[in-house]
Parts: C-alpha cells; structure tokens; sequence
C-alpha cells in the first residue's frame, strides 16, 4: 500500500488498469446502443482532457480544439482509406492512422501554441476562435482532397473473426475508445503530476515569479499546446472511426464550445473533471431528446427544433451559473462535499 | 479594372459595417475591459426582432427601429443580469461566460425561428449605380455609408460633448474616484454595454442583407472579421476601429473576388495572426499602461 502512495506512476498504473478492467466488464454487459455512447464518451474524454491541461493548468484559453478534432479526424480518414486503397490491411493499420492523426495534430498545436504563447487573454480566445471558423472553411477550399461539405467516408475494419462471427461491432468500437482513452489519461495523469504540471501551474498563476525561478514561459506554453493537440488529435481521430465518416459539420464551432463548456462545468484543470465534462458531452443531448419527446410539441417542425437546440441552451445556461456560483466544477463541487463531510464525521 | 473599382467600393462598404461592428466591441472594452464574445450572438437576436416586426406590419423602419430598441435592452440586461456578477479577477471567466451566453441566444433564436436561413429585407435597391458605364455603389451601399456615419458622429458627440459622455469616460478610467465624485459608475457600465449591444444591432442589420440572410449562426464569421478590424485598430481606438473596418472590409473584398468567398475565413485568421504577431498593439494603440 505505501508502494503505491509513493510512486505515483505505479498507482496510476494500477488505477488505470482497474479502470480498463471495470470498462471491460461494463462493455459486455451494455447493448449495442449503450455501447456506441460509451465508445462516445471516451472519444470525448481524449479532447477534454487534453483541453482541461491547457485551459485548467496553464491558464491559455482554446477556442478552437473542435478544429484540431477536425484535424485529426481527417488525417485519421485519409490515412485509412489510401492504406485501404493499396490494400494494406490488418490489425496493426488503425493504430498506425491513430497515430500519424496524433502527429499531424501535435504539428498543428505546435503552430497555434506558437503564436499563442505570445497573446494573452481575449486576444487568445480571439485568434483561437478565428481557427475554429476557418478550419471547417478549409475543407470547402480543399475540396478535391476534403471533398468539401459533404465529407469522406472512413474505411474501417470489421471485428477480428478470432472474436466470433456475432461479436456486435459497437463492442468493438467502444473497445478501441477506451484504450486510446485510458492511455491519454494515464499518460496525462503523470505529465500532470510531474515537472511538466507544476511548471505549468507556475506559469499560469504568476507569469513573472515563473519567469524569476527559470522557467522558460513560451516554452513551456509552447508545450502545453502541443500536449494538448496531442489530446484532441487522438478524440477527433476516434470519433471518425466511431462514425465511419467525417464531415467539416461535425466540427463546426459548436463543438468548440462544448468541449470548453465540458472542461468548465466539470472542474478546470482536474483530469477528473474531464471524465464528468465527456460523460455530460454525451448524457445532456440523450436527456434533452427524451425530455423533449416527452413534451406535447404543436408541431413535428416545432419538436424538431426543441430537441436540436435544448441541449444547447441548457450547456449555455449550465455554463453561465457554474461559472458564477461555483467556478470549480463539479469537481471542486465533490471536493467540497467530501471535506464537509470528513469534517462531520467522527475520525476512527 | 471595372472588378477592382467594384471590389473596392463593395469593400468600403462592406468595411463600414465591420467599423461600426468593431466600435461596439471596442465600447464595451473601454467601458468594462471585457472583449464581448456575445456580441455577434446578441445582435443576431435584435435582427430576429426586426424580423418578427417588418412582417408583422410590412414596414422595413419599424423593424429597424425595433431591433435598435431590442439591442439596447438586450445590452443593458445582459450587463445586469449576468456579466455584473462575474468575478473580474480571472481573465478567462469573462470570455467563458460571453460563451455560455452565445450558446443561450442561438439556442433560444433557434427554438423560436428555427435554424433556416431566412431573407432579410433591404430597404433599398442593392443593383448598383452606373457611373460612365462603370458599376460602382448601389443605393443600399449610400444607405450603408450613411447609418454609419450618423453612428460614428452620434457616438463622437456623446463622448466629447455630453456630461453624461464625459462620466462614462471617468467612470471607465478611474471607478473608484468618479464614484467618489458622485458619478454612478454601475449605471454608466449598463449604459455602455447597452449602447454598444444597439450598434452591434445596427450593424448585424446593414450586414445581414448583403449576405445569405437570418440565421441563428450567420454573425459568427462577421463576429471574428470584426474582432480583427479591432485588434487591427488597437481595441482602444474608436478611429482605429473606423480604419481597421474599412481596411479589413477591402482586404476580404479582394480575396473573396480575387480567390473565391470560401477562403475568407483563413484570409481573416491570417490577418489576425499577421497583426497580432508583429503589431499585437494595434496600429492606433495609445495607451501601453493599461493592460488587461
């Protein structure tokens, strides 16, 4: 046990693989449906938490990881569909895309963090949002390679055979999710714990005093950037196979804001928060449809139009409250329950 | 030739509406220090006012009118209501809640008019004048000129010649003191984020006509060729708002006719990157001390 609190890659280590093994047995119970969305949620959790260190921990502020998300979805695609071309197949391709969609992401975030690393504040979100708006308007441009609105297809291998011949493929999917989320946790979890978080943490809360202990600021924001490029590359690239197809609608700026949106409510710069924000990403819009379908709407037109934007009016408001009553999430709001409630109970 | 006159004068025109677009965020920077990523979302919303009254009564002035009086009451209550309460200490809360507030209007304009595009009316004919075989400007172009112009001397008069222009200066440059003055500096916050939510209104109104209509998203590219036209100008600057609109209106005039309208957005995140990067002051930055 006191192995485990000193080493902290050990402990992460240990969790992450209870966790995997937890997930493995909630996989195959869940129906297929069920599946899909959890395969969703860890999808999501790559980009949330990839955006939770760059916004939680080094205090620059994204607008546009939905873009990068589009990066490498697109990467992911192109590469699967040429290796499928020259009939290159096998376990080891999808892993292969995964990967150069990552790299391609981290160049990208390279880029950005570049020049973010010299603005601050409204200018930042300013020039992050600008990418948000031009990355979909690229694919359009692009448009023989992109094929523009209407999007590529993505080739993607049905289950092994060593599996069975009824093995439902969103099983499979929901498996390839959770490792590629697991690993960005664990990953980011000693990142976070290490010299990397605490100097992000310096820089974040006190440029100057960060700067004064040697500390290489744009550098170290530089990295952080790219860290988190890394983070959504991977999300982005994994929502394309779930989907089997990418198209710039699926990565407009709306999703930019979600992902925001998810990190905040669910406690910035806590990877923990990052689970709540990815689960809430997929629960809210399920909720939505099943309470709108429950209201009596006096139009199909109208029902329509309730289902497609409550989601997006309760993330507005959700967003709004949690930033003025609790800025620290549901996180900061767990913390805060069980210190109460340490406190209270009586110590053994 | 004839396509570089015309590119120019649509430019001019369409940089108008991105100045006084731009005078609206830079209103509310100098009143609150805040950069107003709502202001797009907002505006749409007073445009969808102007909408629901020129059907509902057939006249186009009416509705101006009222998207005018929509967007000076959205401003005040959204200064009111949300941004008074958010803690001024964190640079990030500000901007995060500005978002959650576009989430809220597009969701709401989306429920009650649903996300199609709509036309909007132009009160004048958009064909444009001939002048020795040349097309240069159309009557709405003149119009276009014109509102903004009334805007911009409004707007220059209040500030220079008005008491009640004179505390929302103090009020935004020194609070404590002009409250020690007797000035009601929270009143002052409302009226200027109520002001510029009204030309933000007025420009989502010039604009929504030369482009594909009413939609719950259609300010999103314009909020962000906006921003550029303040960076541009130096975010402090109402007459380097003026400049960066009219420059940034040209330059996306040339690309789009020059290269094709689905280029505009990189050619904005471009300039903004460019402008930034080796002048992140703007081009009429005057006051180094005072930074965010």
């Amino acid at each position: 046990m006191n192995l485990l609190r000193s080493a902290t890659l050990l402990r992460h280590l240990a969790l992450t693989l209870l966790a995997g093994f937890a997930l493995y047995l909630l996989s195959l119970e869940l129906d297929p449906f069920r599946n899909f969305q959890l395969a969703t949620v860890a999808a999501y959790l790559c980009a949330t938490a990839g955006l939770t260190v760059l916004t939680g921990l080094s205090g620059q502020l994204s607008l546009g990881h939905g873009a990068l998300m589009a990066v490498g979805a697109y990467t992911v695609a192109l590469c699967q569909n040429t290796l499928a071309e020259h009939d290159v197949t096998g376990n080891g391709v999808l892993p292969l895309s995964l990967l150069a969609g990552v790299l391609v992401t981290m160049a990208a975030g390279f880029v950005i963090g570049l020049a973010a690393a010299r603005l601050r504040g409204p200018y930042l979100a300013g020039v992050t949002l600008a990418v948000a708006v031009a990355v979909p308007a690229a694919t359009v441009t692009f448009d023989e390679l992109f094929n523009s609105e209407q999007g590529l297809g993505v080739y993607v291998e049905p289950p092994p055979l060593s599996l069975g011949p009824y093995f439902p493929n969103e099983r499979w999917q929901a498996w390839i999710a959770l490792l590629g989320a697991l690993l960005t946790m664990l990953l980011l979890a000693n990142l976070v714990r290490g010299r990397f978080g605490r100097t992000l943490r310096a820089v974040r809360d006190d440029e100057v005093a960060a700067r004064l202990s040697g500390i290489d600021v744009a550098r170290a924001q530089v990295q952080a950037f790219v860290v988190s490029a890394a983070g959504a590359g991977l999300g982005g690239g994994l929502l394309a196979v779930l989907a089997q197809s990418v198209s710039p609608g699926a990565f407009s700026l709306t999703l930019s804001l979600f992902l925001l949106m998810a990190v905040v409510i669910g406690g910035l710069g806590s990877l923990s928060g990052a689970v709540w924000g990815a689960l809430l990403l997929v629960a809210l819009p399920d909720l939505a449809h099943q309470v709108s379908s429950g209201l009596v709407a006096s139009s199909p037109a109208a029902a329509q139009r309730l289902e497609g934007n409550l989601p997006l009016l309760v993330f507005g408001l959700t967003l709004i409250v949690v930033m003025i009553a609790m800025p620290g999430g549901v996180q900061g709001l767990l913390h805060r329950v069980t210190g109460w409630a340490r406190r209270r109970l009586p110590s053994r | 030739m004839d396509r570089f006159v015309f590119l120019t004068f649509d430019g001019l025109s369409k940089g108008a509406v991105l100045a006084a677009f731009a005078l609206a965020l830079v209103l509310i920077w100098r009143a609150a220090r805040i950069v107003n990523f709502a202001q797009g979302a907002m505006a749409v919303a007073a445009a969808y006012a102007a909408y629901t009254v020129t059907t509902a009564t057939g006249s186009y002035w009416l509705g101006l009118l009222a998207a005018l009086v929509g967007g000076l009451l959205l401003g005040a209550l959204v200064e009111r209501a949300v941004m008074r309460f958010v803690d001024h200490r964190s640079p990030l809360a500000e901007v995060i809640v500005a978002l959650g507030l576009v989430l809220v209007v597009q969701a709401a304009l989306g429920m009650v008019y649903g996300n199609e595009f709509r036309a909007a009316a132009a009160p004048f004919s958009r064909t444009a004048l001939e002048v020795g075989g040349v097309p240069l400007l159309s009557r709405y172009d003149l119009f276009v000129f014109g509102a903004v112009l009334l805007v911009l001397l409004g707007l220059a008069l209040l500030f220079t010649r008005t008491g009640v222009g004179l505390r929302m200066r103090a009020a935004a440059f020194a609070p404590e003191v002009s409250r020690l003055l007797g000035v009601n500096v929270g009143g002052m916050l409302t009226l200027g984020w109520a002001l510029a939510s009204a030309v933000g209104a007025l420009a989502a109104m010039l604009v929504l006509p030369t482009e594909l209509g009413l939609h719950p998203h259609a300010m999103d590219l314009v909020f962000v060729s906006a921003f550029t036209a303040a960076v541009v100008g130096g975010l402090d600057s109402p007459p380097g708002a003026v400049v960066g609109g009219l420059s940034v209106g040209l330059i996306l005039s040339y690309v789009s006719g020059y290269l094709g309208s689905d280029v505009t957005p990189m050619a904005v995140l471009a300039l903004l990157l460019v402008v930034l990067l080796v002048r992140p002051g703007g081009l009429f930055a005057a006051t180094v001390a005072r930074q965010a």
